[in-house]
């Protein structure tokens, strides 16, 4: 074959990789952009639905608040609420600070005594499995101090996912590095600390990305229970109080914040794994 | 330049004697005999391969010598009490959230020495390998091959008695494979250490040893050693060159004997 002939064949092949490879950097494209518009798109349609329906029913404010009347009470209502929140705020950080301790504390020492595993292991699952909701009264009883009360609830419901995916990633060191370790004669505190440590981080990150979902939750559900009002009450007791005065629209507006809160909580925590991550995991390493 | 290039391999022969192993025997609990009766004495400067298919005992050995485990039976007897050692396993054994500097400075690091007192050290271990430039990568950045040349660091940093290497090209291309078994070779020369080898591979442990010790399975035991006594430094013009295709011939042969045996 001549070179003149071969030449158009050899076009053509490369004509149909760059379509692929344009088709696919167009697709990342409209993925990226899509990845934010559509739920904005799904979002403001709602809102407007939303609206439309309270306005064309005569919805009244009492019974089916509008978005707009939910912004006017948030912004209204704002020193309340945030200082609302911020109590809620102040007891979920300090029970996923606590539950961070407790559950890497309990997976440490899982891990180096078998016999204590053994022997509380199940109860820590007892104490997972059983709705907070219904401890939490007890708790209440005994407990003097709300904010301690508050603490406990919110610490039983967020330790158990950081206890169990320590203890997990503990675990799940390499072995040739285990035998390594023996051959140089580390002590035990130096196996932990420089290799079962970094191993677990990766797992512990996991858990506690849901462990800061259910802090909050923990938090909430403990404020319902304990229900004591006046100064220094969080966001779930506005929502009960509001609740009584038939106050829909602050209701609407504590659960907006609420929400708000739990997304940021988790994004924070997110960000924060992304960036203890990003040198060497492979869960935060993009790959081209 | 360095504390790390040192020893003299003195001729076969000659060589004092390191590590002894008499009648040394591995059956695990649940009555699988991994080893029976394994006779080895190792002397300084050696580069001993174990060569033999797999269930043959090769790795158990190696890990008896490291004191990984204890014997059932035998006796393992080091000349000058228990010799500092170096350890390449199959994989690289990194750990992927330390550089590759930190990877290095482990053996020091767990004996309680900063990384600032060992640099020079580690400094010179990697350049050894050939990977000065990425001290400060992470394992996930470097090749297959590059990785391997950390573990082999790593092993030689402390410059140990003996390094024990369990198939450590194994799992790598064949050019790479090449290239680091002279770049091994040439490591010997310069720092003298003791090798204990662990392959499957004829043609690598021909190229690499001065004694092949080939074993047969089930129960694992030495069927033959054999003394490559090729001078060193051995190039990419052994690999081609009559002498070696003469000891792959022998070596082969006496690995297919074993396995026939077994079979």
């Amino acid at each position: 074959m001549s070179p003149a002939e071969d030449a158009p064949a050899r076009l053509t092949t490369a004509a149909e990789v760059d379509a692929a490879e344009a088709r696919r950097v167009r697709a990342r494209r409209v993925d990226r952009i899509a990845k934010w518009a559509l739920p904005a798109v799904v979002f403001v349609l709602m809102v407007a639905l939303w609206d439309r329906l309270v306005v064309w029913n005569g919805i009244p404010h009492y019974i089916l608040p509008g978005p707009g009347r939910v912004v006017q009470t948030l912004v209204k209502d704002g020193p309340i609420l945030f200082d609302a929140m911020l109590v809620t705020l102040r007891i979920t950080l300090m029970a996923l600070a606590v539950a961070v301790i407790g559950g890497v504390g309990l997976a440490v020492l899982f891990n180096q005594s078998r016999f204590a595993e053994l022997s509380f292991y199940p109860y820590a699952v007892i104490l997972q499995v059983t709705p907070v909701v219904t401890i939490a009264p007890l708790i209440f009883i005994y407990v003097e101090n709300r904010t301690v009360g508050l603490l406990l609830c919110a610490w039983i419901v967020a330790f158990f996912p950081i206890l169990s995916n320590t203890t997990l990633g503990l675990n799940s060191t390499d072995h040739n590095l285990r035998d390594l370790f023996r051959i140089y004669g580390a002590s035990r505190w130096q196996r932990l600390r420089y290799l079962q440590l970094p191993s677990a981080l990766p797992y512990f990150l996991g858990g506690l990305r849901i462990a800061g979902g259910l802090a909050l939750i923990g938090a909430i559900v403990a404020e319902y229970v304990a229900g004591t009002g006046g100064i220094g009450s969080g966001l779930a007791f506005r929502i009960l109080e509001a609740s009584y005065r038939l106050n829909i629209p602050r209701m609407f507006a504590a659960l907006l914040l609420i929400a708000v809160m739990g997304v940021v909580i988790f994004a924070s925590l997110s960000f924060l794994s992304h960036m203890l991550l990003r040198k060497w995991h492979e869960s935060a390493v993009k790959r081209e | 330049m360095s504390n790390l290039v040192r020893r003299q391999i003195a001729p076969a022969g000659q060589r004092p004697l390191v590590l002894d192993m008499t009648h040394v025997a591995k059956t695990f609990s649940g009555g699988v005999q991994a080893l029976a009766d394994l006779n080895l004495a190792v002397h300084e400067g050696d580069f001993i391969s174990l060569l033999g298919p797999s269930g043959c005992g090769k790795t158990t050995a190696l890990r008896l010598i490291a004191g990984l485990m204890p014997v059932t039976s035998g006796r393992i007897l080091w000349a000058a009490g228990k010799a500092e050692l170096g350890v390449v396993f199959q994989e690289p054994t990194l750990m992927p959230w330390a550089t590759v500097e930190e990877n290095v400075w482990l053996p020091f690091r767990l004996r309680g020495q900063s990384l600032a007192e060992v640099r020079d050290e580690i400094a010179q271990a990697l350049d050894l390998v050939g990977l000065t430039a990425f001290a400060g990568s992470y394992p996930r950045e470097l090749s297959g091959g590059m990785k391997m040349r950390v573990s082999i660091a790593r092993a030689l940093v402390t410059n140990p008695a003996v390094i024990l290497m369990d198939e450590p090209f194994a799992a790598l291309d064949e050019i790479t494979r090449h290239r680091l078994n002279i770049d091994l070779l040439s490591l010997r020369e310069k720092i003298g250490c003791t090798v204990i080898f662990v392959t499957h591979s004829v043609f690598e442990s021909v190229f690499l040893s001065d004694r092949i010790v080939v074993m047969a399975p089930r129960p694992g035991r030495v069927v033959e050693e054999l003394r490559v006594d090729a001078p060193y430094p051995r190039g990419e013009d052994f690999r081609t060159s009559a002498d070696y295709a003469a000891w792959t011939h022998v070596a082969s042969r006496a690995l297919h004997a074993a396995m026939g045996e077994a079979a």
